[in-house]
């Protein structure tokens, strides 16, 4: 019997954001499918315009609940950028460490209350709590952790207080940062746990080639700043990052989408890890080893993988700056800051994908023009994409409706989309 | 977990029918209510949660008391929020977004909703409209504030809610917290705060990591704005930088007018 379904998924669940999923098969043929953006612009890019640079951050990190440390971060990095501004080491390590603290907390929610619930047919985390408690406890844990030193380091999880131009408002207590560092040794344990958990899942087998864009690693898994790169082998500097985002609008979307070489490009765990595998840690690279996640991988349900993966390489790495700071005296928090007229281009790594961040400021250091890249909106393009494929393999395998629409939910929370993020 | 289980000085609690929904927003606050996770299974106890799109799948119209997060930025979102608050016993506006407008509703300074969107999108058509705070389209029940909300405020004011207790708001402002906390003045750091006009309840989140307060909460009881235009000038700060802070999230409406008038003259 041939294929034929009507699916409509309004405001999908388990993703930040309004986003929209349709598919019509008929007889076997894919009549119509692709993903819609219906989430509501807040102009942030006008909002800016006649603000002084201290503004920036401040106001971009609210671009974001979940990842508000990474604009902030993107925000600092283009305003000093700009002004010629270069962080110290201790700032840059502080800075690498939040940026990875926010990376697990992502992640770790991403995991388990968004993705999880899916390979476990249940609705959401919710039932956990009385059929897996161990399992609730442990994803809070390892959340609460990445949250505490969030606090600890930047002042808050959402919204962060202490990341300002220049630097840090004030640092953590080195007694704090030490207490931090035997959670995150704990923490190790609970991620193998969760990569055992992981394992019991089946991962949909699909595949659709694309191009993935990240930043690119010169000696290490690269998160703040650097060369941009591209599985298709563009390489760009970061301040020509037009040149990797290449933005346009459809008619069926309130964020805007990218391409690079080919119609659509993947931004995120799975691009980081294809593009930067070499300088992952080896822990890491084993519980990739153990779901047989090999670079260059075109499946996104791995992305769910790679995410795990990352976990173990933020972790790891986080003791490793840690022990650092912890050896080397304090110094001052914060360099003074000088406004002058120019452009200032900021690239971070956040957890959905790269993130770019351009101001052009006045003589005053005020902002006259401003343009932000959000990882989500790199991604809408090859999501729209591969809902079409996987509508065209799944009328072939002739799926049920239900297994469509529960295949092609799962697809597109695998990219753990940002969407309000993506229209700003 | 029955509602039987849960009392209080002896008497049943019931649990209520909760719902989360959000608009023009960045979903900041209803992560705030997934974070504290020490406290996360005792507060999801406490209710009996129907529908919270980012967090789970199932939904229901079925609800008495409705969180919303996010302002008001379109049509539809209007006609959604009548919605709710037809539905819904109790309407809470979580968030500055919701209370104010928040950072959305910056957009609406240049008094110029084309240009506005020409920054963003060029020519291509997009629809959207002045931000606008729940309370100028619904009555609002209740608003909890802050950029972002504060988990503890959140839990305390739920808590309240559910046993049917009164809800109350510091009236004074956030200096009197910061100086609780003591901390040293973030005017004798050098740096602007609003801490002395904005309505505490915070805890002085953002001076206690030395960072001036941007009046995220809105205005404490008689706020003296006028006086803290001349700390402002004698610290070496400008009208504009008093103004960014003031008119950030929204919740110093006729304050933020005045200012700009003021400092005209």
């Amino acid at each position: 019997m041939k294929v034929s379904c009507n699916i409509k998924v309004n405001h999908l669940t388990r993703v930040e954001g309004h986003g929209n999923i349709r598919i019509r098969i008929k007889n076997g043929q894919v009549e119509e499918a692709g993903w819609d953006v219906v989430e509501t612009p807040r102009f942030f890019e006008a909002i800016l315009v006649g603000k002084l640079w201290e503004n920036a951050p401040y106001l971009c990190g609210r671009i974001c609940g979940i990842c508000s440390i990474g604009h902030t971060l993107a925000s600092i990095r283009a305003v000093e950028n700009a002004f010629g501004i270069v962080p110290d080491r201790q700032t840059a390590g502080l800075r690498l460490l939040l940026k990875h603290m926010e990376t697990l907390q992502s992640h770790i929610l991403h995991l388990y209350f968004l993705a999880a619930p899916d390979f476990l047919h249940i609705g959401s985390v919710l039932p956990l709590v009385q059929t897996h408690p161990e399992v609730v406890q442990r994803a809070t844990r390892l959340k609460l952790l990445a949250n505490d030193a969030c606090d600890i380091i930047g002042g808050r999880r959402v919204h962060p207080t202490r990341t300002v131009v220049g630097g840090f408002t004030m640092l953590p207590e080195k007694s704090q940062l030490a207490l931090i560092k035997a959670r995150l040794e704990a923490a190790l344990p609970d991620l193998v746990k969760t990569a055992q958990l992981f394992q019991t899942f089946s991962l949909p087998d699909f595949v659709r080639e694309t191009e993935f864009v990240s930043l690119k690693g010169r000696d290490h898994y690269p998160f703040i700043g650097g060369d941009l790169v591209s599985s298709d082998g563009v390489v760009k500097k970061e301040d020509e990052y037009l040149q990797m985002t290449n933005e346009y609008m459809v008619d069926h979307s309130t964020s805007k989408w990218s391409r690079l070489s080919r119609q659509s490009l993947a931004a995120g765990a799975l691009a980081r890890f294809n593009n930067n595998f070499a300088f992952l840690h080896p822990k890491a690279r084993e519980v990739a080893a153990s779901f047989s996640l090999q670079p260059v991988n075109h499946n996104p349900f791995m992305n769910n993988i790679a995410q795990l993966v990352e976990c173990v390489h933020v972790v790891i790495d986080s003791i490793v700056i840690i022990e650092e700071l912890l050896a080397a005296k304090w110094q001052e928090p914060r360099q003074p800051v000088i406004p002058k007229a120019g452009r200032g281009v900021g690239a971070v790594e956040v957890p959905r994908g790269i993130l770019y961040h351009a101001y052009e400021f006045d003589q005053a250091g005020r902002i006259t023009r401003a343009d932000c890249v959000i990882p989500t909106s790199q991604n809408n393009a090859n999501i729209h994409y591969d809902i079409i494929e996987l509508a065209r393999q799944s009328a072939a395998q002739q799926r049920t409706d239900a297994e469509i629409q529960r295949l092609a939910e799962m697809l597109v929370r695998a990219y753990d989309p940002c969407i309000s993020c993506s229209v700003h | 977990m029955t509602a039987k289980e849960h009392t209080y000085l002896g008497v049943p609690v019931k649990k209520p029918k909760v719902a989360f929904f959000e608009f023009t927003s960045c979903e900041g606050c209803q992560l705030q209510l997934l974070n504290n996770e020490a406290t996360l299974v005792d507060f999801l106890a406490l209710l009996n949660i129907v529908n919270f799109r980012e967090a789970m799948s199932e939904q229901s119209d079925d609800y008495e008391i409705a969180f919303v997060e996010g302002s008001i930025t379109r049509d539809d979102e209007a006609e959604q929020l009548k919605e709710i608050r037809a539905r819904a016993q109790t309407l809470v506006a979580i968030g500055s977004c919701a209370c104010f407008g928040g950072v959305n509703q910056l957009k609406n300074r240049f008094n110029d909703l084309a240009w506005v969107k020409e920054q963003v999108y060029g020519s291509h058509p997009i629809e959207s409209r002045e931000a606008m705070p729940l309370s100028a389209i619904v009555p609002v029940d209740l608003e909890i504030y802050g950029c972002p909300i504060k988990k503890e405020e959140v839990e305390r004011v739920v808590t309240n809610l559910v046993l049917g207790k009164s809800i109350d708001y510091p009236k004074y402002p956030v200096c009197v917290e910061c100086k609780a906390n003591h901390n040293v003045c973030l005017f004798d750091l050098g740096q602007p705060c609003l801490g002395p006009i904005t309505r505490a309840g915070c805890d002085a989140w953002c001076p206690s990591n030395r960072l001036g307060c941007w009046g995220c909460r809105g205005p404490a009881e008689k706020p003296n704005v006028r006086q803290l235009r001349q700390i402002m000038h004698e610290h070496g700060f400008s009208d504009e930088q008093m103004l960014d802070r003031l008119e950030c999230f929204g919740g110093f409406g006729q304050y933020v007018s005045e200012l700009k008038s003021a400092s005209k003259e």
